[in-house]
Parts: C-alpha cells; structure tokens; sequence
C-alpha cells in the first residue's frame, strides 16, 4: 500500500560520535519479587539498524524497553545508549537524553485529556511552549506520515486501536529521534493494520536509517521487514531477492528464562540447530 | 487473599511515609527549576479553586449560621446574646473555616487528584511522559500542590466571611439582633493572633490535600481497582491528616504566641 512520505529532514539520524552502538546491553540483570526476569541480557544494535525481540510472554521484551529508557533500573550491569551510560545517570539528566528517543507503548499510551495534533505535538510544545504555525505544520506532516491527517481535532477516545498506534508512532517520530523503541506495536490488531503500521516502521528503517529495537511477537512482522525493503520512489515495500535478505539491516534477537539464546540475522536463524528456536519458528 | 506478616506491614508504612516525604520534598525543590509550567498552574487553579467555590461557599454559610443557632441557646441562658458576633467571628476564622474548607476540597480534589494521577499512571501515560523528555513530577505534581496552596488560602477567607454572614443571618432573621452590633462585635473580637491562626491553617492543609492526592495517584497499582482504591484512601488520609495537624499546629501557635 503507498503511502505519502514524511517531509522532514530525511538525511542519515544524529548519532553519537564516540558511541559505536545506538544500544549496548552488558551483563543486566533485574527481579521483581523474587522472580528473576532478566539474568545477565548482553547484546548491541549497531547505528542504523532495526533489532526484533522475541521471548514468550513474561520473558522480560518490554522491560528491556524500559531499562533502555532509564524508566527503570537494572540490578545489576550496564546499559549504554547513545554513547550514554544511563544506569549512573540521574532521572533529571535522563529526559534530555529521552529527547533523542522515541517510543511506542504497547497500549499506544496516548494522553487521553489532549487530542490527537497536541498528543502528537507534545514534544514539541515542551520545547517551543506555545503551539506555533511550525508546529502545526510538523504534526500534520507526522499525521500524514501515518495516514491520519483527517483525526487531528479528535480525541483517543474516538480512535480505533490501530489508528491510536499509528497516532504513537507519528508522535514517537516527530522529532526524528535517533533511536526508535516499539513495544508490540501490531499486538492485537487485525492483518491489515498490522502490515500498516510494519510499513511504517520499515520507511522509518530504509528512508531515515533509525535505530530501532521491536518487540514483537508476530514471527511474520520480523519476517516480513527482513525480506522486504522500503523503495522510496514508488512508496511501497519491494521484495528482495533471495541472496540479497541480509541487505537490509534487521536482526533477530530470542530470550529464553531471561537469557540471550540467540542474537543474529535472518540467515543465521534459518540455519539455527537450537530445538528451541526451530520450533519457535516454525 | 495472601496475609501480611507484622513486619512486612510496617515495612510497607515505613516504605510509604518515606515515599511520601520524598514525593513532598521534590515538589518542593521544583519550584526553583525550571521548566515552570505556569499555564499548569493556572489550569489547576481554576479546577481546584473556582470548581471548589460553591462547596465551600454553602459550607460556610451554613456553618456559620448553626454555629449562631447553637450557640444563641446558651448565650440566651446567660444574658450574653450580645455576644453571638464574636463566637461566630472567632470559631469561624481560627478553627471552622480552615478546617471545614480543608476537608471539603480534600473530598473533592484530593479525590480527583489521585483517580486522576492514578489512571494516568496504570495507562502508561506517566511512562510515556517521561519517556518523551518530561518530568511528571514538574509537570503534574508541583503545578497542583501550587495551586491548592494558593487556591485554599482564599477559599478558607471567603468560607470564613460568608460564615460570618451566615451567623448574621441567623442573628437578625431569627433572633432579631441588631446586624451592626452584631458585625461590630465580631470585628472587635479579632486580634492578629486569631487572623495569623487562620491564616496559616490553610496554607498547610493546602499542602497536605494535594500532596496526599498525588501520592496516593503516583502510587497507584492493580488497574481500575487499584484506582478506586487510591482515591479512597486519599480522600481518607487527607481528612485525617487535616484534624489531627489541626490539633497540634493549634497548640503550637497558641504556645509561640503566647496565645490563649
């Protein structure tokens, strides 16, 4: 399905210099109550690269996400982003380095007292203070971005489920972050959104080179993403051919009891001899 | 349901009184950093403040006005009806005004405050605003705990005036008083230390309503339940917390100021 592309800046995302990767994960460990959810995590997204998180419910996905926010702390290890170590930083240092970070809660987490334009133009407003005609212009761009130009007056209520996620993702994006975090962003929706909403986290991939780390737990979303790529003339997802799949920069990463089983690209999973894993994708 | 050991129950209220002390002293703090949020301020103003004035506008009148019924009894016994102005005029400004005005907008906001903070904080809002670069506390909590302050402050004045005419209805209506005797009387009643007491109650209980009201919203867990819940017990605390502060900033005053 073409959809309209989003006028902003479109060169290459502010990474850090002295940083190597968006997100360095070493040796993190967290409990809640006694139950050991991550037990030593330690992987890395390179720059420019898109990472999909598997893990059977409770595995910890979305608690990696928060760690990597800083809206938790680990017990123990450490948590690099950006070039920032964000387990020794303090929550007040913390928002500017959010700043550069964009998030997709899984029940999109949209405020619901502010309709869809000042949701979107949150950041924005936080920054300029007043709701200006350039900030009207950027939130109309991120709503045509997702599609939905036409909700800019109503409110989350009024939303369908898949419209309100598309509405998260235009404003996780609207200040083209350096490093995009979704939490199951296709979770409950029906096929055709799902495709939708994948579409865009794909143009966010190929067309602005955004980090991004996906929880998910539709195998076929990350499937889809590693064999396909945004073409920017045509505004549509091209297949690639079959030697080409490892040109896209997608990975895969599986936790298992709270632990990296495996952490690769989609070459390295369909040749996996873990048991585990061959079943879990199959 | 799974039972609490003795331990691990006062754990869990030491636990929260440091929670709160912690939450007080930020809300604070944030008043000298920046961002502001003035128009936040405002907003919350105009909720807690204006969407109070009929409560407290009704309590006080009617207050004021049974205090002068009540009293006009055992006056009458004693030859001292004269003296109806002044008892309303001093249970109004030292004690019923602040108090009464406290616990209606405790009831009110200190409710709203924490369904409010609380069903944000169980649909990730909270997260999602401090994911987005802003600090909930600045944001959300200081602006509230200003504008209680500031809002209670007039309301407790406004309750302690409309009290007063009150009592003078009742005095002239029904007890066919004299209403410039009457008004003179509780005028010449007041001294500083009475207007000082009054004064300063407010302020406090201000700051106990809507610190209460947003502990109990940050904190709450376990869904629309869990909501409820938290309104609950902020409305309750809140309400406790006002008389019982009540007794013993009473008792302090009256011994700085040598007072009786």
């Amino acid at each position: 399905m073409p959809s309209p592309t989003l006028p902003l800046d479109s060169t290459s995302p502010a990474s850090s210099d002295s940083a190597a990767y968006a997100i360095e994960f070493e040796d993190v460990h967290i409990d809640f109550e006694d139950n050991e959810v991550l037990r030593g995590i330690s992987f890395r997204l390179p720059f420019g690269e898109t990472k999909a998180l598997f893990g059977v419910a409770g595995s910890g996905k979305s608690t990696i996400l928060k760690l990597a926010l800083g809206l938790m702390p680990p017990d123990s290890g450490r948590i690099t982003v950006l070039g920032q170590d964000v387990t020794q930083m303090r929550e007040r240092d913390l928002f500017a380095l959010r700043g550069k970070i964009g998030m997709v809660f899984q029940e999109s987490a949209l405020f619901d007292s502010l309709t869809v334009s000042e949701n979107v133009a949150y950041r924005l407003m936080e920054e300029h203070g007043v709701y200006s005609e350039e900030i009207e212009a950027r939130v109309r761009e991120a709503l045509r971005f997702v599609e939905l130009e036409h909700t800019v007056n109503m409110f989350p209520s009024e939303l369908s489920g898949g419209m309100r996620r598309r509405v998260a993702i235009a404003r996780a994006i609207i200040t083209q972050p350096a490093l995009l975090l979704y939490d199951s962003p296709t979770g409950g929706l029906d096929p055709v959104t799902s495709n939708t909403i994948i579409e865009l986290i794909m143009k966010q991939r190929d067309v602005y080179k955004t980090s991004s780390l996906l929880v998910t737990h539709r195998l076929q979303d990350a499937f889809t993403m590693a064999i396909h790529q945004f073409d920017q003339t045509n505004n549509t997802l091209r297949a690639l051919p079959r030697g080409q799949y490892c040109d896209v920069p997608m990975s895969f990463l599986i936790l298992r009891e709270g632990k990296v089983i495996f952490d690769g690209d989609i070459r390295q999973l369909a040749h996996t001899k873990d048991e585990y894993i061959r079943e879990y994708i199959s | 349901m799974e039972l609490t050991s003795p331990m691990e129950f006062a754990k869990q209220k030491v636990q929260a009184v440091q929670d709160y002390t912690f939450l007080a002293a930020q809300s604070l703090g944030n008043l000298f950093r920046k961002p502001f949020y003035f128009a936040d301020m405002v907003r919350q103003a105009d909720l807690i403040g204006v969407g109070s004035l009929p409560i407290v506008v009704l309590t006080g009148f009617f207050t004021g006005a049974v205090l002068a019924v009540q009293s006009a009894n055992t006056l009458q016994r004693f030859g001292s009806i004269a003296l109806i102005g002044q008892l309303v005029a001093l249970s109004m400004v030292r004690e019923l005004g602040p108090v009464l005005t406290g616990l209606m907008v405790a009831g009110r906001n200190a409710s709203g405050m924490a369904s409010e903070l609380g069903s944000m904080v169980v649909t990730e809002q909270i997260d999602a605003m401090r994911a987005l670069g802003t600090d909930p506390m600045k944001k959300l909590v200081t602006p509230r705990i200003v504008a209680t302050v500031f809002m209670l402050f007039f309301l407790s004045i406004l309750s302690d005036v409309v009290g007063l005419t009150g009592g003078s209805f009742v005095s002239t209506v029904l007890l066919s008083l004299d209403a410039h005797e009457y008004w003179s009387k509780a005028w010449q009643s007041l001294v500083f230390e009475d207007v000082f007491m009054g004064l300063i109650k407010p302020v406090l209980f201000g700051f106990i309503i809507s610190t209460v009201g947003c502990f109990y919203g940050m904190t709450a867990r376990g869904g629309t339940q869990g909501v409820g819940r938290a309104t609950t017990q902020a409305v309750v605390a809140a309400s406790v917390l006002i008389v019982v502060t009540d007794l013993f900033v009473t008792q302090f005053l009256m011994n700085v100021m040598s007072y009786k």
